[in-house]
């Protein structure tokens, strides 16, 4: 969130406009290299969500998938290709990024220094439906990191991302350190709530039947990718 | 000799079986037993010869001369309990208003017991205390946290000062969170502990080549793996020793579904080496593809201990948080139940899932006891 907003302040060419009528996100053709040195990490890779779509991403280990969603929330520029939203650049938004990624390990994307009130706060708006819809309880709100457990934090990052002016979901593995009926309770909330509001979502998981369960595509790149 | 790891080979001899054991540093001691095999383990506490029995006596060398047969090269004899947690509880001491302070009950009663050669899954909510109970065997549990129960590692209580010298050698554990590596350190040095020699250098390798790690990762720091990468070096590391008893808390979250199993068969690999493993995970689908049996922990009690085949039919579990579980799998249904997992300060009296239970009776709030039920346990008064 805070490093696309720098960027896009640096970005002179500010159109985009954040409502409800984005309906297509579109990674055209990303080659990606974390530095000079070392290996390609994606390569002309193209993948698009509708927002009325739950797509799944299956890929191999060190494929580059939590490196791809970076690059789709804005984190990291691609070296080539682009990042599109209703075919504008996601630099051209100003502000908020509509994309917001939801991350494997929720104990590595809080401040440990904020209390999970101040922590919910970083992003957009949170209505309290979504509050309440994840189970989150108010005696959490005044808790450090530190004194939550990996599936309560989960939840709050679950909530962070879902700011009002959110359009794009990616959760990158987001449900594997939570037990299978807490996984079930929030894979439902998550998608009711995604089709309330025609916010699409990109799942990343090695779980095929959940994929299965949540999803309306698959994309699997096992097959092709270089096997572990 | 107290915390060696002790090599022991058990032989064919002309009356009845003969039993040496072998410590792997220098120090050559050697029982000899006539006529029967026992069971009793010698890890003097504080060393303390207490279990050394009277028929042994120094025999330097001498399996390596004698009796070509080997018929068992593990440390342990199958069905041996390696580990055995009875009523453990763990509460954290905490300040309230001012200097009030309370303690929180946050594991109330668990029960686990490991033998050698055996795979036992610990399945549960987050927050059920999972962790707690391996970081307790570990003895790494925070400085405000008071531990209840009793703790037996090889039939002796497991004291601080024993695991202080047992944990890292021949009881190890494989960490929750890829936030437990050095972040300043190449990976090479880290699991090798600062050994240079070869034998440590070629057992690395080995390892690495099992979990597909290339022999460059070794010079790579912690932040440059993927998030799969980092565990299997955690993995890897745990690997490194030569253990009875591994504790791997939720060693797969994130991996790669092969990568996974693999993992798991690593797992299980070493228990069929003779070791015993706890397998803390939420993951049960993975779980009952290895392990011997299940236990279940819900709010920090055992609720249910079950063999891993009842896993196939519903109707074979006992507890009804278990079948929830059971249902909640994405291939069996997805469906789940509302509400979440009573906190530790309005935990209710009696079952702890009674406020979530569709059988909830007036009976459920009473104490209720952990009893046998069908080849397992179960803590519900309407279990059959």
């Amino acid at each position: 969130m805070n490093r696309s907003e720098e960027k896009m302040d640096t970005s002179k060419t500010c159109t985009g406009k954040i409502d409800e009528s984005i309906s297509l996100l579109e990674a055209r053709d990303i080659t990606f290299q974390y530095n000079k040195d070392s290996r390609m990490i994606l390569k002309d890779f193209s993948l698009t969500v509708g927002s009325d779509e739950r797509v799944g991403l299956v890929a191999p280990s060190g494929f580059g998938k939590t490196t791809f969603c970076k690059i789709l929330a804005g984190y990291e520029s691609p070296d080539a290709g682009a990042v599109l939203l209703d075919e504008k650049p996601l630099l051209s938004y100003k502000g908020y990024c509509p994309i917001q990624m939801i991350w494997q390990h929720p104990e590595q994307s809080v401040n440990p220094r904020l209390r999970m009130r101040e922590v919910l706060a970083e992003g957009d708006e949170v209505e309290p439906r979504i509050i309440d819809g994840l189970g989150i309880e108010a005696d959490w709100l005044n808790r450090y990191p530190a004194e939550i457990s990996g599936g309560e934090m989960q939840r709050f990052c679950i909530a962070r991302a879902l700011g009002k002016r959110t359009r794009f979901l990616l959760a990158d593995e987001i449900s594997t350190m939570l037990d299978l009926i807490t996984q079930s309770q929030i894979w439902h909330f998550l998608m009711e709530e995604v089709h309330r509001r025609k916010i699409g979502l990109l799942t990343v998981s090695h779980n095929d039947e959940l994929l299965k369960q949540v999803c309306t595509r698959i994309y699997n790149l096992e097959a092709n990718a270089i096997q572990e | 000799m107290s915390n060696k790891h002790k090599e022991q080979t058990y032989m064919q001899g002309e009356d009845g079986i003969h039993k040496h054991s072998h410590d792997e540093d220098s120090v050559h001691e050697h029982s000899h037993q006539h006529g029967y095999v026992h069971d009793e383990h010698r890890h003097g506490g504080d060393g303390q010869a207490e279990n050394i029995h009277p028929h042994e006596h120094e025999h330097g060398g001498y399996e390596h001369q004698h009796h070509g047969h080997y018929h068992n090269h593990h440390s342990h004899k199958r069905g041996e309990t390696v580990l055995e947690i009875k009523n453990m509880s763990i509460s954290f001491t905490q300040y309230s208003k001012g200097f009030n302070q309370i303690q929180l009950p946050v594991i109330k009663d668990l029960n686990v017991a490991i033998c050698a050669g055996e795979m036992v899954a610990v399945v549960g909510s987050s927050g059920s205390g999972k962790s707690l109970l391996a970081h307790g065997v570990m003895g790494i549990l925070p400085y405000n946290a008071t531990m209840g129960g009793e703790m037996y590692y090889c039939g002796e209580p497991l004291t601080e000062k024993r695991i202080e010298k047992l944990r890292g050698n021949e009881i190890v554990m494989v960490p929750q969170s890829t936030s437990y590596l050095d972040p300043l350190m190449k990976i090479g040095p880290q699991i090798k502990k600062g050994h240079k020699d070869d034998k440590t250098v070629k057992k690395l390798r080995t390892i690495f080549k099992r979990y597909s790690l290339d022999e460059s990762v070794e010079q790579q720091y912690p932040f440059e793996l993927s998030g799969g990468m980092t565990r299997r070096t955690l993995i890897a590391t745990a690997m490194m020793g030569n253990p009875k008893l591994v504790v791997a808390d939720e060693p797969t979250p994130g991996l790669h579904m092969n990568v996974a199993k693999k993992a798991m068969d690593h797992f299980r690999e070493l228990a069929d080496m003779g070791a015993g493993v706890l397998l803390i995970t939420h993951d049960l689908e993975l779980a009952l593809e290895v392990a011997d049996r299940v236990v279940v922990f819900y709010a920090g009690t055992t609720i249910e201990e079950a063999n891993a085949e009842d896993f196939a039919h519903q109707e074979k579990l006992r507890h009804p948080y278990t079948k929830a579980l059971w249902q909640a799998i994405p291939q069996n249904g997805f469906s789940y139940i509302d509400g979440v997992q009573p906190y530790v300060k309005d935990m209710p009296e009696g079952c702890p899932f009674g406020p979530r239970c569709s059988q909830y009776t007036k009976r459920c709030g009473e104490t209720i006891p952990y009893q046998q039920l069908r080849n397992g346990y179960v803590r519900c008064c309407h279990a059959q």
